[in-house]
């Protein structure tokens, strides 16, 4: 095959959804505003009559809407984390994921950031946050760094978007709307493809890739800090902050496994995604996925060998009592046998690896709900037992906040290609000259410490 | 003894400076460069945890309030047959929102088989969890030693409840029913009437009433005297008919305060007991009445709840 019909092809490819829209689209997009519009009514009612419309209680203060928030946080490690990771070792196979990977980090963000919002008893108050806001509160903490993590993700969304959003201004010229070319002509900021351009725009990518990911670790840690900072059992763990950045990158993964199998399927990308991106992100899951296992006993080991009092009520309650079907159920379906299937490659067919990767993030749900509810549940002194049942208030929007997860990524992808057109070109280009001056490639490995040499060949 | 009580309260003051600066030197290397040129506006801000140094003030002694509940005292008023007197007097001191009590006495069945009664009133910790974590500074501990709450700062996240090891706090779930006339009552952190929807709610030690020289509601109300409202400074403590030297009164009956290895340094002792004062035996498991609510009491707003404010 040519390089030429390559790139037709992939234009070809990338640009069809954003020209061309199906009636499953709409159907789709249907599914997502009724489900979204049921949240909006549910927390329309919330507001109208207050939190008691909830499962919460003074025992149980927090329940779902703070698990889906510890959730979407974790989602959320993967893209941009991931993508700037591959990027800085310079693993060429990230060319096709690096864009999906870093929309899902906003996406999940964005969700993540409404939740605490939706949690407040006095969401009018929400201003006080910067008014007042307390540096010695882990809450500003969060507010900060999901704040810094968004605001850097979207910056390095962006950046990379810039020669694709030139690409479509030139292309798409007379064939879209007034107001997306402009969108495009706008977002590309008079991108030329000029060397001066692309040296402004490489060092932009660098620093923002070395500061994503010390801020992507932050997130997890101030997060798991909410807890952390309490005098609770099961939550007054020293070994939270790792614990949950572990999670994260655990459960981001899997989500990233996920989106690539559908976003595969659906829109054709099986040229680009192919076998070898789910076998690496397949052995980075097992990694992630064991990692998890090794600090989920510590975790249980740690408080199960000393059995102090109200750690020995909250472990009875969680290994053997009743909540012992979703924590076993969780490790079970959402640890074992997804790493199982992810290690082997019998098991790692396209069909197994979906399932696996979306039972990983329905255990890594069930483990947040399981660190939230049943330590609050748990009576401080000769108290009753608390007792949760959620609402469907509160269930209608976590649905809604699936929702609006998915939304974003839908109406993204409608707008930008899925796949980094430049960079996948560039890449090309790259091996193209190294196959034709090999030995000027070599020449310039020893001395030379840019990124892109790397994993070049491998690519 | 003596050290027992004052010393805590002395010593700890370096530690809590020391702990403080060590949190805020943690978020401001969290916060990342954005937040920097908010810092001191937000440090400003966070005056949360005041000194409880002993000392004077203009006009007079700075109290520092605690309370003693004598547990020989107190048998739930059961005996008597009555739901517990001192939950009643809070409920209608406060018109304590439906489904809380911010004084609560629960039944103790101990390890070694005996049953008491333990009245849990906010422990006005000097190390304050909820103080700590809230992220608006809504809640923050006066001068003299009392942990309140600003209504109108809250916003309802619940963190301070999350991080209370004694289960103090409440939340108004839905909007309270306030007694009649209370949205003109001047409301204040000291008497948070009228009570509002999504915000949080507790004992505040009748703020109020103490700074005009009263015991609180429930101490008045007693019917045994079993709860003495005391004052570090002066170290005396009185239920209304006795009064005592604080120290003395804490060392020589083995005072102790719950979960005193968390660090929290509650001001609220107790002194152990199973109400045989009144006759109550250990065997006694009756369980404490269901307090009746403001309403049922039928409680009105009038001047004296105003306070001295």
């Amino acid at each position: 095959m040519t390089t030429a019909s390559r790139e037709e092809r992939l234009e070809e490819t990338v640009y069809r959804p954003l020209l061309h829209t199906s009636r499953a689209w709409y159907a789709w997009m249907a599914v997502l505003v009724v489900l979204m519009g049921v949240g909006f009514v549910a927390y329309y009612e919330q507001l109208q009559r207050g939190l008691a419309v909830t499962g919460m209680r003074d025992t149980v203060v927090w329940g779902l809407y703070i698990s889906n928030f510890v959730f979407f946080s974790g989602v959320s490690m993967s893209g941009t984390f991931i993508s700037a990771i591959l990027r800085i070792t310079g693993a060429e196979w990230r060319r096709p994921i690096t864009r999906l990977a870093e929309i899902t980090t906003v996406s999940a963000l964005l969700m993540c950031g409404l939740m605490p919002i939706v949690d407040m008893g006095r969401p009018d108050r929400v201003a006080n946050i910067l008014l007042y806001g307390r540096l010695e509160s882990p809450l500003l903490w969060d507010i900060l760094a999901i704040s810094t993590y968004l605001t850097a993700s979207v910056i390095y969304l962006f950046l990379f978007i810039i020669p694709d959003s030139a690409l479509l201004r030139d292309k798409f010229a007379g064939k879209v709307s007034g107001l997306r070319h402009r969108v495009y002509s706008l977002v590309s900021l008079g991108w030329q493809g000029l060397p001066e351009q692309h040296r402004h725009l490489e060092r932009g990518a660098g620093i923002m890739m070395l500061i994503i990911i010390p801020i992507g670790v932050t997130v997890h840690s101030v997060v798991s800090w909410i807890f952390g900072m309490t005098y609770r059992a099961g939550w007054a763990s020293t070994i939270f902050a790792p614990y949950f950045a572990v999670g994260a990158l655990y459960s981001g993964t899997a989500m990233l496994i996920t989106l690539m199998i559908i976003f595969r399927k659906v829109y054709h990308l099986e040229e680009y995604l192919t076998e070898k991106h789910f076998r690496y992100l397949s052995y980075l899951l097992v990694v992630f996925g064991i990692g998890y296992l090794y600090f989920t006993f510590a975790e249980y080991l740690t408080i199960g060998y000393k059995l102090a009092s109200e750690d020995k009520l909250l472990l009875e309650s969680l290994l053997l009592g009743k909540y012992s079907p979703l924590v076993w159920g969780g490790f079970f379906f959402g640890q074992i046998l997804p790493i199982i299937w992810a290690a082997f490659r019998r098991t790692r067919t396209i069909p197994l690896m979906l399932i696996g990767s979306i039972l990983v993030n329905i255990g890594m749900w069930i483990k947040r709900f399981i660190i939230v509810v049943p330590t609050l549940s748990l009576p401080l002194l000769p108290y009753d037992w608390g007792v949760y049942t959620p609402s469907w208030v509160e269930i209608a929007v976590t649905v809604a906040s699936f929702g609006g997860f998915a939304l974003t990524l839908t109406l993204f992808t409608k707008l930008f290609p899925i796949i980094p057109v430049w960079e996948m070109k560039e890449g090309w280009e790259q091996e193209k000259a190294k196959q034709s001056a090999p030995s000027a490639g070599l020449a310039a490995g020893p001395t030379t410490l840019t990124p892109q040499t790397g994993g070049a060949r491998n690519g | 003894m003596d050290s027992d009580t004052s010393d805590p309260n002395q010593s700890g003051e370096a530690g809590k400076i020391s702990r403080r600066r060590l949190l805020a030197l943690i978020g401001v290397a969290g916060a990342a460069a954005v937040a920097a040129p908010l810092v001191p506006s937000m440090m400003g801000k966070s005056t949360g945890t005041a000194s409880g140094e002993a000392g004077k003030k203009a006009g007079g002694v700075l109290r520092q309030w605690t309370l003693v509940i004598d547990l020989r005292k107190c048998e739930g008023c059961v005996t008597q047959d009555k739901p517990p007197a001192c939950t009643e007097a809070c409920n209608t001191e406060h018109f304590v929102p439906a489904g809380q009590q911010w004084l609560r006495v629960m039944n103790v069945k101990s390890e070694a088989g005996h049953t008491y009664y333990l009245p849990r009133p906010c422990m006005q910790c000097e190390n304050p969890p909820c103080v700590k974590v809230c992220p608006v500074g809504a809640t923050y501990r006066t001068e003299e030693g009392v942990t309140l709450i600003n209504h109108e700062r809250c916003i309802g996240c619940r963190m301070c409840m999350a991080a209370c090891p004694y289960g103090a706090r409440s939340f108004n779930w839905n909007q309270p029913q306030n007694p009649p006339g209370a949205t003109f009552a001047k409301y204040s952190p000291e008497f948070p009437v009228p009570h509002r929807q999504g915000t949080v709610e507790k004992c505040m030690l009748c703020a109020h009433r103490t700074a005009d020289g009263k015991l609180p509601a429930c101490a008045e109300k007693c019917p045994m005297k079993a709860i003495y409202l005391g004052d570090l400074t002066e170290d005396i403590a009185t239920n209304g008919t006795d009064i005592v030297k604080l120290s003395t009164f804490l060392g020589e009956n083995s005072a102790y305060r719950l979960k005193e290895e968390l660090g929290t340094r509650p001001r609220v002792w107790y002194i152990p007991g199973h109400g045989q004062e009144y006759g109550h035996h250990v065997g006694d498991e009756r369980a404490t009445q269901n307090p009746r609510s403001w309403q049922e009491l039928g409680a009105t707003l009038d001047k004296t709840h105003e306070g001295g404010k």
